[in-house]
């Protein structure tokens, strides 16, 4: 660090881009040039605004309509203040589906040890390691309907999954999707195998980051590849762990792609926000439905703070 | 510089408003029929669900012969996959062509907002069939090209193997053939179709069938338990619960396939599907693919005889409508009156066309034959208080849901038995009738 700020001492004049006296504007300019203030905001601009007319306005919108009776489409509504969330809060069989989510949840933390355990051994010198990178990033790029489509073969009775397990021999058709107690762990199964990969690269890019030398003193004092992980590795990507778990609780709260393909949601995979669409655009409850989400929402930030406050984000040295 | 920021800004200006913006007024012009075709001029999109014929290029055709007796006016054809999610959220806009059909979830009330009037009911209802299905206040609002029978697909060569020559005259006697046809263990007797579930619905079209009642349907707003012995509703589910109960249904119903259905039922691998007779078509179309004989498609009514003669209902296809913020509205008619009355697509669908006087399609002459009672369409006085009682209820008897969880309860994957379950509807149905009507 020192050093660095020595260099830059040593080298050319301050940039013009430090804020001159802006009480002569020609003089400005001329000292300035192309370094108007809005610059930055000016490349923001696309971005800003699709954000904004994307996410935030919607947003916005939605607690409008929580607050109406609104159906999806006609053009009046009535206010009704705080019915919907009386009824919401009045019917707890719509929070029963939440238990569904714990599968999720629970599938979430074997994804994450399988992308800590596949960064970790894909950031050594493994043969083959991009090949193996890129094949298990893949599915992450695959589109989402296409996943629904290739898993409901795999999970036909006699189909891929079956054939496989045969191969193996273990006989027997199994309703994979079509027993209750199983319909949620296939899902659940699909959506690992989904994300899996987007975690691996986060981890890896963050394991990538840890500078060489510390491996090599590490490996001079004797530690093996275990420790090297957990005294190491694992220290130095804590923050991209948590950003990771933080991700997988939303997740499993808010699942609603894979499930929405593959079976509408019934035989009691349904979701939150499958249940939420249902009361949309099926029951023309846009209000409850809004509510619905506005709850969500709230409880997504409910849980990330929680946990923001049992494990503090801490900033991580590494030198 | 500045120009670019105004552009910027304008531009911003434009995406926000499209998105907040709400409805704008509506106008309620007629959209009537003009006296000389040679005089209606403009360009008209027309909304619809049949992709297929945009692809393989019928609905060019009948714009072409269109052209000839209206040379001025210019079709355009828009093809929704997802017809009644897309359009019904088009429907916030003022964007959603000149002519459409009326998406299936839009409730009656809203007519008068989204539609131009087509004409009094008391002149249109002489010409057409099934206009009081779109009627608000003597006003009609839609039109349908065509309408089919409510039923059974089946393959003839199966239920004939399986010793079975007579259409079953009541639900017992349905299971009894199916279990006939599950002896024989060439088929699987019934295929529900439950993953792509839409056809789940189709059983809500047989309200009214075996009651053999046009009444049936709009006695559902008095009757505070729909599902309870002797109601239409615990027939037609009770038998679908039956079939599935008794295991005279697919293993998996979780991943069903609708394409692959309709090649399982014209090779004899499927005994029976209850669909419509718009199926029919499309079943002869899998088997001659498939190098069977598309003879053994069959079609048979819903298996209960009130008073010794089976019923079968024969419910109007999608409404043809056209859009109130139609700029070209006399175009927009121009096109529905020569589609229903001259194009011959009702007859080509082989369906029963909404003209008054038409002749029966070919699918159903065997209907003709064995005296079923065909009933032209459920009476819809009360449609509007039932779509509500429907909404409020959560129930959804227009959506697939509820009878996937009774699929559900009946194989054993969800708790519960047939009476229970009903029971279960029955109270959500009497409560919401309740707060409907007070």
């Amino acid at each position: 660090m020192t050093a660095l700020q020595k260099d830059r001492k040593r080298g050319p004049a301050p940039a013009p881009a430090a804020p001159a006296a802006p009480t002569k504007p020609a003089l400005h300019r001329r000292t300035t040039r192309r370094h108007w203030w809005f610059t930055p905001w000016l490349y923001l601009l696309v971005p800003l605004t699709l954000l904004v007319a994307f996410t935030y306005l919607p947003i916005i919108d939605m607690f409008g309509y929580s607050a109406t009776d609104w159906d999806g489409i006609s053009p009046t509504s009535e206010n009704v203040g705080a019915d919907n969330y009386l009824e919401l809060f009045t019917r707890p069989e719509l929070f029963k589906v939440f238990l569904v989510s714990g599968v999720y949840l629970t599938a979430s933390f074997v994804q994450i040890a399988a992308a800590l355990y596949f960064a970790t051994v894909l950031s050594f010198n493994t043969r083959f390691r991009n090949v193996f990178k890129g094949i298990l990033f893949f599915p992450y790029l695959m589109n989402g309907v296409a996943i629904g489509f290739v898993f409901l073969y795999f999970f036909q009775p006699g189909g891929t999954l079956d054939s496989l397990l045969d191969a193996f021999g273990h006989h027997g058709k199994q309703m994979w999707l079509g027993d209750p107690d199983l319909v949620n762990k296939s899902l659940a199964g699909v959506s690992v195998w989904r994300y899996m990969g987007l975690n691996m690269v986060l981890f890896l890019g963050a394991i990538q980051s840890i500078p060489g030398h510390l491996y090599e003193a590490a490996s001079l004092d004797g530690a093996n590849r275990w420790q090297q992980f957990r005294h190491i590795i694992a220290p130095s990507i804590k923050p991209i762990i948590s950003l990771s778990v933080i991700l997988a609780i939303s997740g499993s709260l808010a699942v609603f792609e894979i499930p929405y393909i593959m079976t509408g949601g019934a035989n009691g995979s349904q979701t939150f926000v499958i249940q939420t669409v249902n009361l949309a655009f099926k029951f023309d409850k846009v209000g409850l439905a809004s509510a619905s989400a506005v709850v969500l929402l709230a409880l997504i930030l409910l849980v990330t703070w929680i946990q923001r406050r049992l494990v503090p984000e801490e900033r991580v040295e590494l030198s | 510089m500045r120009r670019g920021w105004v552009a910027v800004a304008a531009a911003t200006m434009v995406v926000l408003t499209a998105c907040s913006g709400g409805s704008g007024g509506t106008s309620s012009s007629a959209a009537s029929a003009a006296a000389d075709p040679a005089k209606v001029s403009g360009d008209i999109t027309v909304l619809t669900n049949r992709t297929d014929q945009i692809k393989d290029g019928s609905l060019k055709k009948y714009a072409d012969e269109f052209s000839r007796t209206y040379p001025n006016v210019n079709v355009k054809f828009e093809g929704l996959t997802d017809y009644e999610g897309e359009v019904k959220i088009r429907m916030n806009t003022e964007n959603y062509g000149d002519v459409l059909l009326i998406p299936d979830n839009v409730s009656i009330t809203q007519y008068p907002t989204f539609f131009s009037p087509l004409g009094d009911s008391a002149e249109l209802s002489k010409t057409y069939n099934w206009t009081d299905y779109t009627t608000v206040k003597d006003k009609v609002y839609g039109i349908a090209n065509y309408g089919t029978a409510t039923g059974l697909v089946y393959n003839k060569a199966v239920w004939q193997q399986a010793g079975v020559t007579q259409w079953p005259k009541s639900t017992q006697e349905f299971i009894d053939d199916l279990k006939a046809i599950k002896a024989k263990g060439q088929a699987i007797p019934y295929y529900t179709n439950y993953k792509d579930a839409w056809p789940l619905q189709k059983w809500t079209d047989n309200i009214g069938g075996p009651s053999c009642d046009q009444g049936g349907k709009d006695k559902l707003s008095t009757t505070a338990e729909p599902w309870a012995a002797g109601q239409d509703l615990n027939a037609i589910d009770g038998l679908l619960y039956n079939t599935v109960h008794e295991k005279l249904s697919e293993d998996d119903p979780t991943t069903t396939n609708w394409e692959k259905s309709k090649t399982l039922l014209g090779t004899g691998r499927i005994g029976a599907m209850l669909l419509g007779s718009w199926a029919v078509p499309q079943m002869q179309a899998a088997a001659t693919a498939a190098g069977q004989n598309p003879d053994d498609i069959g079609f048979m009514p819903f298996p209960q005889a009130a008073g010794g003669k089976l019923c079968t209902i024969i419910q109007p296809d999608y409404k043809y409508a056209v859009n109130v913020h139609s700029k070209n509205k006399e175009a927009a008619r121009a096109w529905i009156d020569w589609f229903l009355n001259k194009s011959g697509s009702a007859q080509a669908e082989q369906a029963v066309s909404s003209v008054k006087g038409s002749t029966l399609p070919a699918s159903l002459k065997p209907f003709e034959a064995q005296g079923v009672t065909l009933l032209l369409g459920q009476n819809q006085q009360n449609a509007a208080v039932i779509s509500k009682i429907d909404k409020g209820s959560e129930i959804g008897l227009g959506s697939p849901d509820y009878r996937q969880k009774l699929v559900d309860t009946a194989r054993g994957a969800a708790p519960g038995d047939m009476n229970s379950y009903f029971a279960d509807l029955n109270k959500k149905w009497a409560a919401s009738q309740k707060t409907v009507t007070g």
